[in-house]
């Protein structure tokens, strides 16, 4: 009662702040250029609320702080398009939707798995908006439970989820996990700033970025793969299912929902866990709770309904760190704060002493952000779903030029695209020999937290143990909030392990060949973790040291297991999946390398004239020597599509990386560059 | 729609070769319908963008002929990437503006080999100062009050610190000197962590700059969580470390050494400290021009940039941004990038050594 007591009448305030044509206005406002940004990968937040930033100055509070959130609120459910339609994960939050949603494209039933998408990613945000009202009040206490022990034992139910992804080799996806513990060791050290494994390369000194890595190992396999096949992304160029559809598969699963927009909520709520693992959780979630597990991976619906359900969740989550605390949650959450200052509002614990109305202000723009937002991509999902049924060929340069842009938006270098198709390549072959790209992924974006919360709770349990004894280094260690987590992550990994033997017993033979490629390929892996653990071993501080020789080493003895089992095994064993020998692949009437040169050969054209000369470029060559377009539609085509990508870029400030002859010539924007 | 974009369809409209001859005949002191791009090494929403975002709207209004200002991130490498390029490509047309920090200056002075910018090529045109506050827990607190020395003698502190290199050096430096046994736990992303883990009681003295003690920490204040004990002080016209003027009630480091030990501090390492003190917190952030801009470019910017620190809402509404500290133009300006970036080499050594020494980091 003494919750409503001080909850109503600041709600009923809130939304008479909100509720008014101006702010509605500039609600709108923002959904709509968040929408815009949104559908474009690697944009994200950061970018549109930059964007804003300069005329927030000056307006007031209520309005300047509904654009803004409008704008952040609609970036996770606008996202979805790029994962479901093309295979392309459009942000960190979006990269579990990518499993299921993509398959279900391929199957013509991209409406269908984007309304189930768009309204779960309705729900999760409303759901997180009722409980955050009254949450956020009592939110101080709760979130200071969570200390460095906590948030590692949070780090540790993160890397749990791989038991459920790891696919039919168990050794494999543990291997493919500290793979990417070990990539994403690469770079400046977070303790003391050693350098590590960039083998004086500047670029890899401050590692590969997510969006890299994401659009590497999910979009790249996956558009290069189509390609082959020569033909629209639904099979047969029919649209199946519709929105409707979609709409009831979410009341079907709606408890699904329920439980998943929960788990958005509390990983939202902590600060300093980040955002990207809160979709991988409720997707191994769901797949742990699923009965008949056998269509996840292939196009079933509840891979899309869980993660989706949770990252809008998680952006009403976020807002506790970010407005009680002044801790971001995000990226985009750090301009956010940068934003209320410019109207005149520092965040922190005042915000629910004497702002709360404000603060629900912000809390339910967001819930109506969600509700405009995902009206809207609803309304658009039955049109935009029509994209899957165009030949693929016409696809691709729009495509290439999305994920180069995205990746562009890392360090604004060549070495982004350099990096995108190596990461890619490698994306390619995980993809090939069935290594698994979740597991890999998992272990990049869990990897330097979970370097950095092992050693600071050593550190500080040791400093504890010095004080207080024993019983003050364990009363630190393993808290109440401690020991509930490791009951969940005990639980997870339970079914996990019971899932994962029922998962593959009634699973066809795994698609095999010869032992050769992927002997090759896990020799290739071999030799890189060999040479990172031989980095490691020569960093000179210590605590630098410690987390890169641990991953790699223990990489390195899975790999070696590994290719003993190569050796002693048969070449119908899983160790030896290879997907070039049955199915879709095989059947392709185009090879690999004569489709990856095509992308290759745009980082070629960008390193000899700058990027929006080689796009334009390859535009005209592509459209016209692979897809076969009339040079009437090729000059449309390129048009409008590096027209489209000029004028975001222009209006978001972003230069093109310039080429070699932009070191002799020196050209205006957007052809010069730095 | 952002001016960059406007310029950029007007000059297409001109022609491609009419566009040299615009961006070459612009008029040195007026930036009508120009676009300047103020480079920041740094991410969005870090306290230098914050700093860039503040100034912006101000400065555009101050500059003649008004041109439109963004602010572009380009971080890398700690600051060091968007430092080597504006040093070794910016054009030197008064339409790139570059601000530094403390995080740019410490790689210099420390001889980063990733360094390869020159302090003095650059033009300065604003020096924005910050200061540092250290607060304990109420009970330490208590416990200082009474005598330091017992605190200093027999307390084990626990401190969250972003690495031994960056501006925690100042900190740690000025609690070593003290005697005090201060263990840090590396790795924080942001001094909010910091914050955060000491509101957790899990470390037991933290420091914040000026703006976060007053907008974070004061709320701690007077709920009786958090107790300030020392500020790092600010530096007065004749270079002289004295009490800080957002927080004229607190004593200062020097004078906290001076009560404890019986003598000012002196020698090698007090030396060491005052430099990067200097370099990390009077002459924190720094607005520059290019080598080779003109004078009267350089001037206009002197100018403007006066103008905004002199309007009559100034200190209104930059108290809550930026703290009451100096903003210094011109010749103070210029006075404070020789106080932050030219420091002797017996104190680099001195530094580089303690770091082997204490935190066995090899620069």
């Amino acid at each position: 009662m003494d919750l409503l007591s001080i909850a109503l009448p600041a709600l009923s305030e809130a939304f008479s702040l909100i509720l008014t044509p101006t702010a509605m206005g500039y609600l709108a406002g923002g959904v709509l250029l968040g929408l815009c940004v949104g559908v474009f990968p690697g944009l994200g937040g950061i970018a549109g609320l930059s964007l804003v930033l300069p005329f927030v100055y000056g307006m007031d509070p209520v309005s300047g702080l509904s654009l803004m959130v409008g704008l952040v609120a609609v970036i996770p459910t606008s996202d979805t398009f790029a994962s479901v339609l093309l295979g392309i994960p459009g942000s960190s939050a979006s990269q579990a939707t990518v499993l299921d949603g993509f398959p279900l494209s391929k199957q013509g039933q991209a409406a269908r798995a984007l309304a189930a998408a768009f309204v779960s990613s309705l729900f999760g945000g409303l759901f997180g908006a009722v409980v955050l009202t009254f949450f956020i009040l009592i939110a101080r206490p709760l979130v200071l439970a969570f200390g460095v022990p906590e948030l590692l034992l949070l780090t540790v139910l993160g890397f749990s989820m791989v038991g459920v992804l790891a696919g039919r080799s168990l050794l494999k996806g543990l291997i493919a996990v500290g793979l990417g513990m070990t990539v994403g060791a690469i770079g400046e050290a977070p303790a003391q700033g050693s350098a590590r494994l960039d083998f004086g390369s500047w670029y890899l000194q401050d590692g590969f970025s997510l969006v890299v890595i994401g659009l590497g190992i999910f979009a790249v396999p996956e558009i290069i793969s189509l390609l082959r096949q020569d033909r629209a992304i639904a099979k047969d160029a029919k649209l199946g299912a519709g929105w409707g559809d979609g709409i009831a598969d979410w009341w079907r699963n709606r408890w699904l929902s329920i439980r998943c927009a929960a788990i958005g909520v509390v990983v939202g709520v902590i600060p300093g866990l980040g955002g990207s693992v809160v979709d991988w959780i409720a997707y191994g979630h769901t797949v742990q709770t699923t009965k008949d597990r056998s269509r996840f991976g292939n196009g079933e619906i509840r891979g899309v309904i869980g993660p989706e359900s949770s990252n809008n969740a998680k952006e009403g989550g976020g807002l506790v760190p970010t407005l009680l605390f002044g801790i971001p949650g995000s990226g985009s959450m750090a301009v956010f704060i940068g934003g209320m200052i410019l109207l005149g509002y520092e965040a922190g614990p005042q915000m629910i002493s004497n702002d709360l109305p404000i603060t629900y202000t912000v809390v339910w723009s967001l819930a109506l952000a969600n509700v405009v937002g995902a009206g809207l991509c609803i309304f658009l999902s039955g049109g935009i779903a029509r994209l899957t049924t165009i030949r693929f060929p016409l696809l691709v340069p729009f495509l290439f030029m999305m994920i180069s842009f995205a990746a562009f938006q890392s360090k604004q270098t060549l070495w982004d695209l350099g990096a995108l198709v190596a990461i890619g390549l490698l994306g390619i072959f995980m993809r090939r020999f069935d290594w698994s790209r979740p597991a890999f992924l998992i272990g990049f974006v869990l990897a330097d937290q979970a370097e950095v919360y092992a050693y600071q709770a050593t550190q500080i349990a040791m400093v504890k143990g010095r004080t207080g004894g024993l019983e003050g280094m364990l009363s630190y260690l393993f808290t109440p909030v401690g020991l509930i987590l490791i009951a969940i992550i005990v639980a997870s990994v339970w079914l996990g392990m019971r899932q994962s033997s029922t998962l593959h017993q009634d699973e066809s033979k795994p698609e095999t060949g010869d032992k050769r490629g992927p002997l090759i390929f896990a020799l290739l892996v071999t030799a890189f973790l060999a040479a990172a653990f031989a980095d490691a071993i020569s960093v000179s501080v210590l605590i630098d040291k410690v987390f890169p020789v641990t991953v790699a080493g223990l990489s390195l003895l899975g790999a070696v297991i590994l290719l003993l089992q190569m050796r002693l095994r048969p070449e119908t064993d899983v160790v030896f999946s290879d997907g070039e020998r049955h199915g879709e692949d095989a059947t392709a009437p185009i090879g690999l390398w004569p489709t990856l040169a095509w992308f290759i050969s745009l980082l070629v054209l960008t390193a000899l004239f700058g990027f929006v000369i080689a796009l334009v470029l390859f535009f005209i060559a592509f459209l016209r020597v692979r897809a076969g377009a009339s040079w009437q539609s090729i000059a449309v085509m390129t048009i409008g599509g590096v027209g489209f990508m000029l004028l975001m870029a222009g209006v978001l400030n972003r230069d093109f990386p310039p080429g070699l002859l932009q070191n002799f010539v020196e050209l205006p924007w957007p052809f010069g560059g730095r | 729609m952002s001016g960059r974009f406007l310029s950029f369809a007007a000059k297409t409209l001109a022609g491609v070769a009419a566009a040299g001859l615009l961006a070459g005949s612009a008029l040195a002191a007026d930036f009508s319908g120009e676009t300047v791009e103020w480079v920041i090494p740094f991410k969005e929403g870090g306290g230098s963008d914050k700093w860039a975002r503040f100034y912006a709207p101000l400065l555009a209004e101050a500059l003649p002929g008004n041109p439109s200002i963004v602010v572009k991130n380009m971080p890398g490498a700690g600051s060091t990437k968007g430092a080597n390029w504006f040093a070794e490509r910016a054009k030197s047309d008064g339409l790139t503006i570059f601000g530094t920090s403390g995080s740019t200056q410490f790689p210099y002075l420390l001889g980063d080999p990733r360094v390869r910018y020159e302090y003095s090529d650059w033009n300065v045109v604003l020096a924005t100062a910050t200061g540092g506050v250290a607060y304990l827990p109420a009970d330490l607190a208590a416990r200082w009050k009474k005598d330091p020395k017992d605190v200093i003698a027999n307390v084990d502190f626990i401190y969250g610190s972003q690495g031994a290199t960056r501006l925690d050096l100042v900190p740690l430096l000025a609690w070593e000197m003290l005697g005090m046994k201060v263990e840090p736990v590396f790795g924080i992303k942001g001094r909010g962590a910091g914050r955060l883990m000491f509101e957790r009681g899990e470390v037991n003295i933290d420091y914040q700059t000026s703006s976060a003690f007053l907008s974070k920490v004061t709320p701690l204040v007077e709920e009786g969580k958090a107790v300030p004990i020392m500020t790092w002080g600010a530096l007065d016209a004749e270079g002289n470390v004295v009490r800080d003027p957002t927080f004229p009630d607190i004593p200062t480091f020097k004078e906290v050494y001076t009560d404890v030990k019986g003598e000012a501090p002196s020698g090698d390492a007090w030396e060491a400290w005052k430099a990067f003190f200097v370099a990390g917190f009077p002459a924190q952030k720094m607005v520059f021009l290019p080598k080779g801009t003109e004078q009267d470019i350089i001037d206009t910017y002197s100018a403007a940039f006066k103008a905004v620190t002199e309007r009559a809402d100034f200190a209104d509404i930059s108290k809550k941004r930026l703290g009451v500290y100096p903003q210094s133009v011109g010749d103070d300006a210029k006075a404070k990038l020789v106080q932050g970036t030219v420091v002797n080499q017996a104190a680099k050594d001195w530094i580089k050594a303690w770091l082997k020494e204490r935190y066995g980091v090899e620069l």
